[in-house]
């Protein structure tokens, strides 16, 4: 905490919660043409404007809602769409533990309200940006990125229930390679200074293929590549104490 | 009806979220462990991205394939993430639409 107590004066909540905002920016840009085509889906099948919102506000992970929302629309009862819902989105426990550890200096009251905004794509980006977990207001710039994040998907998901289909159809589809686009930005930088990284990327990669090549749900197929291929880094990976400058 | 059942997918959507901050906070770690929940970010990466980007356009994963290794090229050239994710979209929209 020495460190951290430090630093305290370099930069004010409101910056910190800007510059998380911006680097949370490539997410708003990937999560508008999939929240979009959400709302435009919920509200055929049947749902009310208020109803896709709420969802969305209330959920916040898009696979799981568009899980959801067909599984509405094919008739399947509430209990199976729930169970269907948390096997989806159990990968979010794995990210989380990592993400709690990465932020272990900072009181519960902070990371507690950070972990219920946890996606697939605020959780890379929030753990690419390891550094600033070091700050005092590390809690304002992680908050600035969920923020960037969900206000774009809760807008978005409300826009498209209201405006249907307004992006053209090639554009929509051509954007579905943002959030992957996304990844390999924030994965390559990291893979040129460290082959461990590159291993333990590779490895999740073929054991999340090989499994949901073998049928698994890909929920589980993530979940499963996700831990295996950390393991890797057990064994590859520097102590936390060397890894500091 | 609807919204009882939106209730119970924040549930089981949040509590698996915010249960590793009382987690972590009964479990003292060893260095191994946490060596692994500090490699849990690259191995997320890399199962989010493959194979999902094969399926970016239904039945043309070359279309996903030539926009990650657009990206892969800006993001090594040192791109910002931004511009990594416009390029990629670029080539996507070229590539699906020629």
């Amino acid at each position: 905490m020495a460190e951290v107590s430090e630093r305290i004066n370099i930069s004010g909540r409101g910056k910190m919660f800007r510059k998380g905002f911006v680097a949370g920016s490539p997410i708003i840009f990937g999560y508008i043409p999939i929240a979009l085509t959400y709302g435009v889906l919920a509200y055929q099948s049947g749902l009310t404007l208020f109803e896709l919102t709420f969802m969305s506000a209330a959920v916040f992970a898009g696979a799981a809602q568009f899980l959801g929302v067909s599984m509405v629309a094919a008739g399947v009862s509430a209990a199976e769409i729930i169970i269907a819902v948390f096997v989806l989105n159990f990968r979010h426990f794995v990210m989380s533990l990592s993400f709690v550890n990465q932020m272990k200096a900072h009181a519960k009251k902070r990371k507690l309200p950070l972990t219920l905004f946890l996606t697939d794509e605020t959780f890379a980006l929030s753990s690419i940006h390891k550094k600033e977990a070091k700050e005092p207001h590390a809690f304002w710039f992680y908050g600035g990125v969920m923020m960037a994040a969900y206000s774009a998907w809760v807008l978005g998901s409300l826009a498209g229930g209201l405006l249907g289909n307004v992006m053209p159809k090639a554009l929509s589809d051509s954007m579905g390679i943002a959030l992957y686009a996304m990844f390999i930005g924030l994965l390559v930088p990291s893979l040129k200074t460290s082959i461990a990284v590159g291993g333990i990327a590779g490895a999740a990669m073929i054991i999340n293929s090989t499994a949901q090549w073998a049928g698994l749900t890909a929920g589980w197929s993530i979940v499963i590549g996700t831990i295996l291929g950390g393991l890797l880094g057990v064994f590859l990976l520097p102590d936390e104490e060397e890894e500091e400058e | 009806m609807i919204l009882w059942m939106i209730l119970g997918m924040s549930v089981v959507t949040l509590v698996p979220r915010f249960a590793p901050v009382f987690i972590m906070d009964r479990l003292d770690l060893p260095p191994w462990g946490r060596r692994w929940l500090a490699a849990i970010p690259y191995a997320a990466l890399g199962a989010l991205i493959i194979p999902g980007i094969f399926t970016v356009i239904d039945g043309k994963p070359w279309a996903g394939m030539a926009g990650g290794a657009a990206a892969v090229l800006a993001a090594w050239l040192r791109a910002p993430i931004m511009v990594t994710v416009l390029i990629a979209i670029i080539t996507v929209l070229l590539i699906s639409h020629l």
